[in-house]
């Protein structure tokens, strides 16, 4: 593979294994989330978001890099992209024993990812690589209706109970240490925005401060740090073992039996 | 007429038959998925689809029956005849494009058709698709498949579904911060 495709692999395994991880961790929330009205709509954004995973890793198959079944179930956790804070469990216990799960951080962790999910997208749309281009545009007509929807969300548990707030404003912390590596374009970074790809890290972070800081004081809030990346930054192959444990359960039929991943 | 030609036309014909397995009632052609039947040489059909939405689980479906139908309309044709079903995303597939058939389907079967013109970040106006009512009242943007909403009638008081609107965003929209 010649350096140039390299590159731009990099950055369609970051877009991939983003979509794919968190769209796991929310489809996890199946059966528990707080209403069965979410229930509905947060399984609708989970599939979507697994089909935007499924664009980004047919655009890395017709690259070369393997098949899409393969790439998603068979790469070890230290060939994943996706940034750290998208792996993280969706809080104490097991979606099959006592998931004693936090919906603040949920929502958090989603409205943040999806205004930046939304500024990398208008960047896609004027990428040189045509076919990133043309996902992107597909992906965004779906998006609109997440980002609407995390937005809601945000907004009204933040503008509601003491301990909701408190809640939230919590999850903001947590997330705000991470959150840079979700930014983060990872060490092959510069060569990325090089080959006009995608605009350079500075951009994407400010534009997302600037949009994310406007909701932030419509609800009389501030961060008080810059984002952080203190787990380490994704990009690079650094993961946790929450990571690990969700790639075994998401592998374990497609391990189990080749011939049981189309029904 | 070439041959090619007549072949090509009545792939069309059978493409009328093959429905979305979430809504039975109306076929792939309706919803305007269909983009291109391309003869790639004698006896080689490529049928280009536009999916819906990117994570649809029925695409696989839909591919299946494509390819079942066609082989088992078009025998005469050609034993041999090569049917190869492939999705783009280019161009984007949008509510408009579904025909003025399908959306009659649609609200037959108790689904609004989406709006014909939608503006992102517009609150969108749904008759009901039984008493058409625009009294209506949104439950849910998100519904039983990702291309569905859920709303309710408060006039008969039915609930009720519609087709969520997709329309192209990108549109026209500059983004400054980009530059």
């Amino acid at each position: 593979m010649q350096r140039e495709d390299m590159v731009l692999c990099e950055l369609l395994y970051q877009l991939a294994d983003d979509n794919f991880i968190l769209a796991y961790r929310g489809s996890e929330w199946l059966g528990l989330a707080p209403h069965i009205e979410e229930d509905v709509a947060f399984s609708s954004i989970n599939q979507d978001m697994m089909g935007h995973a499924v664009m980004y890793y047919q655009l890395l198959e017709e690259l070369g890099a393997g098949d899409v079944d393969a790439l998603s179930h068979c790469r070890e956790p230290e060939s994943f992209r996706n940034a750290i804070l998208l792996e993280r469990k969706n809080g104490l216990g097991h979606y099959l024993e006592n998931p004693n799960y936090d919906w603040a951080y949920t929502v958090v962790r989603h409205y943040l990812f999806s205004v930046l999910k939304q500024i990398r997208l208008e960047s896609l749309y004027h990428s040189s690589y045509e076919p990133l281009k043309q996902a992107a545009e597909k992906i965004s007509l779906e998006h609109y209706y997440h980002s609407m929807h995390w937005e809601t969300w945000f907004t009204q548990l933040m503008s509601s109970t003491k301990e909701a707030r408190h809640r939230m404003e919590n999850a903001i912390n947590y997330c705000w240490q991470e959150f840079d590596g979700v930014i983060s374009l990872g060490r092959y970074g510069k060569e990325i925005c090089d080959h006009q790809l995608i605009v350079e890290e500075e951009k994407l972070r400010n534009e997302w401060l600037k949009r994310v800081c406007t909701t932030f004081g419509e609800m009389q809030f501030s961060p008080k740090t810059s984002p952080g990346m203190e787990s380490g930054n994704g990009r690079n192959g650094e993961h946790t073992e929450d990571l690990t444990e969700a790639l075994e359960v998401l592998s374990e039929v497609y391990g189990g039996d080749k011939q049981a991943v189309s029904w | 007429m070439t041959k090619n030609l007549l072949l090509k036309k009545e792939v069309q014909q059978v493409l009328q038959q093959v429905t979305d397995p979430e809504m039975p009632y109306i076929s792939i052609v309706e919803l305007g998925m269909l983009e291109n039947i391309a003869m790639k040489r004698d006896g080689f059909v490529q049928v280009e689809l536009l999916p819906t939405f990117s994570g649809c689980p029925a695409l696989n479906m839909i591919q299946a029956d494509v390819k079942e139908k066609v082989k088992e309309r078009l025998l005469e044709w050609n034993d041999d005849l090569e049917v190869e079903v492939t999705f783009r995303f280019h161009p984007p597939w949008t509510t408009d494009r579904i025909t003025e058939t399908g959306k009659e389907k649609l609200r037959q079967n108790g689904v609004s058709p989406p709006p014909a013109s939608f503006t992102a970040g517009e609150p969108w106006k749904i008759p009901c698709p039984y008493c058409h009512s625009m009294y209506t009242t949104m439950e849910n943007i998100f519904g039983p498949t990702a291309c569905r909403s859920i709303l309710y009638c408060n006039a008969c008081k039915n609930p009720f579904e519609a087709m969520k609107p997709i329309a192209n965003l990108f549109e026209g929209v500059e983004n400054k911060w980009l530059n």
